[in-house]
């Protein structure tokens, strides 16, 4: 069984290597990083706070924009594009089943998300550790952000199955992925704060806001790394309100995961139902 | 006690108001090759995915080698070639045999000899995007035949290749027939089935409408046998009247007979002496007996 999963997983690196989709994502992930770390963490040496922390708390939104944005486009043809090819009648004639299809599907595309995350964020860490603004603590922020980033991405890869899966058609799953990516990452915020600021009775950032944050993993995940940093002073917006929230901060990582399973276990159900 | 290597039995699909496939039942004996005609739309594909079990039969009953269709005993024995498969373009001819020899359980350092046998071998570290389109159905062969399938399914396997690799494709078919394999492919290309088949099943409007060999189906459709005599522009009047047929082109008669009746017809012929210049026999081409058996048959009118 694990060895079917793993020619798929072994597959789906190959092609991401072979298309240079991890250098692609590897190199905007670090342009953007090192342009933020030396040219946004400038002004805040006044702070006395550690230069590489508030470069991983600037890196932490970054995340929140291009992460999801890269998951949706690894994953998006991950059952349509196989559809189109016609090869996903040859796999499905194959001893294997549609659940561990997809298994090595997930896992081949979060290595692949995993490997640009560690190359492109790495460095812009090694750059600003080798310039001696990084302490030990601040290694341990990039490696946290490193990680649960690739967790947000992989919530973001089940979503993009479940809308491949949905639409079997490689074009409209790709306008569903850009659609999906504009909705849950920046009209989502926008919504929230909408609300907030129309709602005067306070009853909705009390009640609703933390948990409405809870189910999106994009602010999920800013929350948590936020919290994690103690930065909600040094960024504020958002953050602040960790310190209000009605849940520990780590339930934000629980959120990201159950998103994924949910995510996973429907992609998995309409696979299981589909005739390629 | 049923271990052919595929049993139909009164199978029927249907999708919508379209009966795709209606009441089909066939058997298929090992190291058959048998050949699954029909126009495009007769439900071949259909049939072909309920076999694999990617489609559930609203009715009758599959057995593959005794087991059921889409169960882990069929698949394992089973391999299949679906028509204009496109492996993935960034991929190698010898990284997509390695992935199908894991899919399928098999030794992904076997699985490549097979590119050998295709012909694939100098081009197997070249990507399949570069491939061409006969190069591509070769490895979809190739990838059919790991861990040495006892069923293997193939679809519309040669369309769009050239003559000399559909000779080269099905000197490969029957090689794999040798060894016990059975083969079903489909075509709607008959005259190339002809002489490459053990059988043939043919399906209209998802009917079964025919099974049997190319004989049987020549003797059942019973189609008349086409006689054209040639004479001169002067003598064609007079072989008409004399054999009952009609002038075409001035100086031809053409008649049809019943095949138990060619004999006799030729005798006739024959008796005509220096009238006659020449003879052209014509049995009724296999496109015939599949018009005939598919229903379309609506030309061969018995009068001039």
């Amino acid at each position: 069984m694990l060895s079917r999963v793993f020619a798929v997983t072994g597959q789906e690196i190959r092609i991401g290597l072979r298309n240079r989709w991890i250098l692609l994502s590897a190199l905007i992930l670090a342009a953007f990083s090192l342009a933020l770390a030396l040219l946004g963490s400038a002004p805040a040496g006044t702070l006395g706070v550690d230069r590489m922390t508030i470069t991983v708390a600037s890196l932490a939104t970054l995340s929140v924009y291009l992460v999801p944005l890269i998951a949706l486009l690894l994953a998006f043809d991950a059952v349509s594009g196989e559809i189109d090819r016609g090869t996903l009648l040859l796999i499905f004639s194959c001893p294997i089943s549609r659940g561990e299809f997809l298994a090595g599907k997930a896992l081949g595309h979060l290595f692949v998300l995993s490997l640009a995350l560690v190359v492109g964020y790495g460095a812009t860490a090694a750059l600003l550790f080798a310039l001696g603004s990084g302490s030990a603590q601040s290694l341990m922020d990039f490696a946290r952000l490193v990680a649960t980033s690739a967790l947000l991405g992989f919530a973001f890869l089940t979503l993009g199955y479940l809308l491949s899966a949905l639409s079997r058609q490689t074009s409209t799953a790709a306008a569903l992925a850009i659609g999906v990516w504009l909705v849950m990452v920046v009209l989502y915020d926008l919504a929230l704060l909408g609300i907030l600021v129309a709602d005067t009775s306070n009853t909705f950032a009390g009640m609703v806001l933390p948990w409405a944050i809870l189910a999106n993993p994009a602010d999920a995940f800013r929350l948590f790394n936020l919290a994690a940093l103690g930065a909600s002073d040094l960024v504020g917006g958002m953050a602040g309100i960790s310190d209000t929230l009605p849940f520990p901060p780590e339930a934000a990582l629980l959120s990201l995961l159950v998103f994924a399973a949910v995510m996973l276990t429907l992609a998995t159900a309409i696979v299981r139902r589909l005739t390629p | 006690m049923n271990e052919k290597p595929l049993s139909l039995q009164a199978v029927v699909k249907t999708f919508a108001d379209l009966r795709a496939v209606d009441e089909v039942g066939f058997d298929l004996e090992p190291g058959e090759r048998v050949a699954l005609a029909g126009h495009n739309g007769a439900g071949k594909t259909t049939l072909l995915k309920m076999i694999l079990g990617l489609l559930r039969p609203d009715g009758g009953s599959i057995s593959v080698l005794g087991a059921p269709p889409g169960s882990a005993a069929a698949r394992a024995a089973t391999a299949y070639l679906p028509e204009a498969v496109a492996f993935h373009k960034a991929l190698t001819g010898e990284e997509v045999m390695r992935f199908f020899a894991r899919l399928k359980g098999e030794d992904p350092t076997k699985a490549l000899a097979l590119l050998e046998r295709v012909g694939l071998a100098e081009a197997r570290r070249r990507r399949v995007g570069a491939y061409s389109k006969g190069m591509r159905q070769r490895l979809g062969l190739a990838q059919a035949l790991i861990g040495r399938p006892r069923l293997v399914l193939l679809d519309e396997p040669t369309s769009g290749l050239d003559p000399i690799s559909r000779q080269q494709f099905y000197e490969i078919i029957e090689e794999i027939a040798a060894t016990g394999s059975t083969i079903l492919l489909s075509s709607h290309a008959l005259t190339e089935i002809e002489a490459r088949t053990d059988r043939i099943v043919i399906l209209s409007r998802g009917r079964l409408v025919a099974n049997g060999t190319l004989a049987e189906l020549r003797q059942n459709a019973r189609l008349p046998i086409r006689l054209k005599v040639q004479g001169s522009t002067e003598t064609a009047e007079e072989i008409a009247t004399r054999l009952g047929g009609c002038r075409i082109n001035g100086r031809s008669v053409e008649l049809f007979c019943e095949p138990n009746d060619k004999v006799a017809r030729l005798a006739d012929i024959a008796a005509l002496g220096s009238l006659v210049r020449d003879v052209d026999v014509t049995p009724p081409s296999l496109d015939d007996i599949y018009r005939h058996f598919s229903g379309a048959d609506k030309t061969r009118a018995s009068s001039c």
